[in-house]
């Protein structure tokens, strides 16, 4: 036998080049702008992609080995949630609601982002970046399907969990978070990689994924805090592609520099106005709380993002416009949503309560510039209007923001009892904005935004009704038309947490459990 | 005899989420798989058209010409979610790594005879290039399907199809120095033998039509090469002229291409089935493609055959018309 000396040793770079970047050619048969005919519209100017740095270096035997043996174990658990009835050593039957907004308004992100990853891990040029991509769409499955998988055991026994899908299509609130990743998913390439990988996994995802799990882990919720665990490694390779995807554009061009820095400033104005529904559910949803929105914001938001844009600086990078003004707000906004919520009660497909005297004292002390001089008593007064039998309920539709579609809700900045309100006309229409970020975002894209699926508008249009109903009928009640239209269970999914189908059950099944 | 624990019963109020109830004829028990999948993908109230594509709304089923009344219906016979997926990769990944370290501890692949050795690398390595096309084929399906019933296996598949090039990267790193991969893609770039090759696949880069990619890619490219190259190349003349050690080392692939085609076979049944019209479009789409592939291989099956080439690749073609007729395909 022809016995060789030993071989070379490759260094893990370049044997990891070798099975990445290795593997693609420049098309010659097809002109390359015809393969990749996504990645220039934009004006994004790529020089060179040989330069992407390799976020990690995760060839597919490792990706499956570790995968696999995280998959092994977070179905375990999940196995044994659902035969023992894990769902009953949850805190308390308030907590389901956080659950419910994170399977309605979370979840489909995660799958939405998919197809943008997919999207992106084949049409740029660069056989690396696409590697990554590919990676972190494949990830997005696996968190979509796992959520699906672990609260597949709360649908059976709880409302409001059961028409998913079909609620991210039509319900007012839930346009908000999907009118987010539609408006990336619709966007090119980079301004995908930008909106998501850098402005919301790697900025924003410790005030989004971190409380919602960590609220799962204060409030006994075994299978969604497993899943959490689980997926943290996921998670930091995201972040990871984030920070390499944003340094390798500034680093390419300075001609790449504003075109980043719009989206920077978009994105993040974007994602922190979706981010006022995690802090309503910080705040208020969690029986056993965390953390105030507020303590998470400026841990998470004004301290590693002010490092991160003192970072970005030396490529031009200034904090992004809105940062001041979505800084002011940790006082307020998670107090404004509740209290949105809890007045639209009716209309949502989750509970809303009155907060006990010790809630209502530990909102005080965690806000003591602005609980008690404008929300505890509001609070309070609607606390006692429902002692009084006379629980609130708005019925009249909201304005809705045109970019962020929340209901114009907030305050002006410097003003906590003026409510902010801006107004464009284009092209002969009026178009209404919950502050001057939104507005800004809409006159940059306004051909665009003029396309904004407004839940309210829509409904005064007549097309939030189902194909059956007979809006010319004499008894035709338009709100439950419309309710029905979004496939709730009256009097299950929605309203008042008190007296509900899901806190009796949970108290009568519990009690099953644990006394004789 | 039989132990039984006792645990505290609760009926639930409900079995499964309203779509996939819709989807299975009813609220029943529903499995993992139906839970991942089944009526997933966002179908209305859009907010704004693609930047990238105006023409098409952003979840749209006419960016394939194939109609269907139901997208769900093109369901996976192997019923794979990520959990499921990735668990039977790592095991099979575990077995892959054990020849790796079989060959490798043992010597196996220095016993190769130089020439035998030759032929593995000359027709291996340049197919790493198309195994990198089919991952981008299956990322443009995933990215361009309607129905996640489609769009999930086809990321699966995307990242399968990168898995197959690194373990003929690995191969070749075993094998020989790591300047034959250079040298491998030099052939594959303008080496006569692969311009065929190279030049379908690069046509295949251009398809828009999702169905049409997903048929192309994994159904005639698939089809036609890897009973070609792995059951009847690697499996048959290279073991027989002992190169089993290259089996050894690519035994994964004719066993997930016996997998992957469960799931091709599944959705083009049910497509086919659904109406005349889609028949007619496969069928025309499976001609073409088909005539194309084998055109394109003739010189790989050359090299790698000699003389017995026209009777392999004859074989292969039969095979893979007798699948399509099963199909319902006219091929």
């Amino acid at each position: 036998m022809d016995m060789k000396a030993t071989k070379k040793k490759l260094g893990i770079k370049e044997r990891y080049a070798h099975m990445t970047r290795g593997l693609g050619w420049e098309p010659t048969y097809q002109p390359a702008d015809a393969v990749f005919p996504y990645d220039k519209y934009e004006g994004i100017k790529i020089h060179d992609w040989d330069k992407w740095v390799d976020p990690f270096r995760l060839t597919m035997d490792a990706y499956w080995k570790y995968q696999g043996e995280k998959d092994r174990k977070l179905y375990a658990v999940i196995d044994a949630f659902a035969q023992n009835n894990g769902h009953l050593n949850i805190t308390d039957a308030r907590y389901l609601s956080a659950i419910k907004l994170f399977w309605q308004g979370v979840s489909p992100l995660e799958n939405y982002v998919v197809q943008g990853f997919a999207r992106a891990g084949r049409h740029f040029r660069g056989e690396a970046s696409r590697v990554a991509c590919q990676m972190q769409a494949v990830d997005e499955l696996r968190h979509y399907q796992t959520q699906a998988h672990s609260i597949s055991n709360y649908n059976k026994y709880y409302n409001g969990f059961h028409s998913q899908r079909h609620m991210w299509d039509r319900v007012w609130y839930l346009s908000v978070p999907k009118s987010f990743g539609e408006d990336a998913l619709t966007a090119g390439p980079f301004e995908f990689l930008i909106a998501i990988s850098f402005s919301f996994e790697y900025v924003l995802t410790n005030l989004l994924f971190v409380p919602f799990m960590s609220g799962a882990a204060y409030n006994g919720d075994m299978s969604t805090v497993t899943f959490g665990f689980s997926a943290q490694s996921d998670e930091s390779r995201h972040m990871t592609l984030g920070i390499e995807a944003i340094k390798f554009l500034l680093e390419q061009d300075p001609a790449n520099v504003p075109i980043v820095q719009g989206w920077i400033d978009k994105w993040f104005w974007r994602g922190s106005k979706v981010l006022a529904l995690v802090g309503m559910m910080m705040d208020y949803m969690l029986p056993k709380r965390v953390m105030s929105w507020k303590e998470a914001w400026e841990i998470y938001a004004e301290e590693n993002g002010g490092a991160l844009f003192r970072d970005l600086a030396r490529y031009g990078i200034r904090p992004p416009k809105g940062w001041a003004d979505a800084c002011e707000a940790k006082d307020h906004i998670s107090h404004q949503v509740w209290l949105l919520f809890y007045e639209y009660g009716g209309a949502a497909a989750f509970h809303t309560w009155s907060l006990t005297n010790e809630e209502l004292d530990w909102l005080s002390a965690k806000y003591p510039d602005s609980f008690d001089k404008y929300y505890r008593p509001r609070l309070e007064f609607l606390r006692d209007k429902h002692a009084r039998g006379e629980r609130v309920y708005q019925s009249t539709l909201p304005t809705l923001c045109t970019t962020c579609q929340i209901p114009l809700c907030f305050t002006e900045p410097g003003d906590p009892t003026k409510i902010s309100h801006r107004e464009t006309v284009y092209e002969d229409e009026k178009y209404v904005f919950c502050s001057v970020h939104c507005q800004e975002i809409f006159c940059n894209e306004p051909e665009k935004f003029v396309q904004s699926w407004l839940p309210v508008n829509q409904i005064y249009q007549g097309n939030c009704f189902n194909p059956d109903v007979d809006p010319t009928a004499p008894d035709f009640d338009p709100l439950k038309a419309v309710l029905e239209y979004f496939k709730y269970n009256l009097g299950r999914d929605n309203g008042e947490f008190e007296g509900s189908e899901d806190q009796r059950n949970f108290a009568m099944w519990r009690g099953q459990a644990s006394k004789n | 005899m039989s132990v039984e624990i006792k645990a505290v019963e609760i009926k639930p109020l409900r079995n499964t989420f309203t779509n996939v109830a819709e989807l299975i004829g009813g609220d029943k028990p529903a499995s993992r798989y139906q839970e991942a999948t089944l009526g997933v993908q966002a179908t209305t109230n859009m907010h704004y058209r693609p930047t990238w594509e105006p023409e098409f709304e952003l979840f749209d089923p006419r960016r394939s010409a194939i109609q269907m009344h139901e997208w769900y219906g093109l369901k996976d016979p192997r019923q794979l979610y990520y959990a499921s997926w990735t668990i039977q990769r790592a095991k099979e990944q575990e077995t892959q790594e054990a020849n790796f370290d079989f060959v490798e501890s043992r010597c196996l692949h220095l016993s190769l005879s130089d020439d035998v050795k030759k032929l593995a690398l000359d027709v291996l390595l340049p197919l790493r290039h198309a195994a990198w096309g089919a991952n981008m084929n299956n990322n443009e399906l995933c990215s361009r399907a309607f129905s996640e019933v489609l769009i999930s296996p086809a990321i699966m598949q995307a990242m399968d199809n990168l898995g197959i090039a690194q373990y003929l990267t690995r191969l070749g790193l075993l094998l020989d120095e790591p300047e034959v991969l250079d040298a491998a893609k030099a052939e594959w770039m303008t080496g006569e033998a692969w311009q065929p090759l190279r030049h379908m696949i690069e046509d295949s880069f251009v398809i828009r039509d999702f169905m049409e990619i997903f048929l192309v890619q994994n159904f005639v490219f698939d089809g036609l090469l890897y009973p070609l190259i792995y059951d009847r190349f690697v499996d048959d003349t290279l073991t027989s002229r002992g190169g089993s050690a290259v089996a050894m080392l690519t035994s994964f692939m004719p066993m997930w291409f016996g997998q992957s085609s469960k799931w091709v076979d599944g959705v083009l049944k049910v497509a086919v089935a659904e109406s005349e019209q889609n028949k007619a479009l496969i069928s025309q789409w499976t001609n073409t493609w088909r005539d194309r592939a084998v055109a394109a291989l003739t010189p790989i099956a050359a090299m790698a055959f000699g003389k017995t080439q026209e009777t392999m690749l004859n074989e292969v073609v039969e095979q893979f018309n007798a699948r399509a007729k099963k199909l319902g395909i006219a091929a």
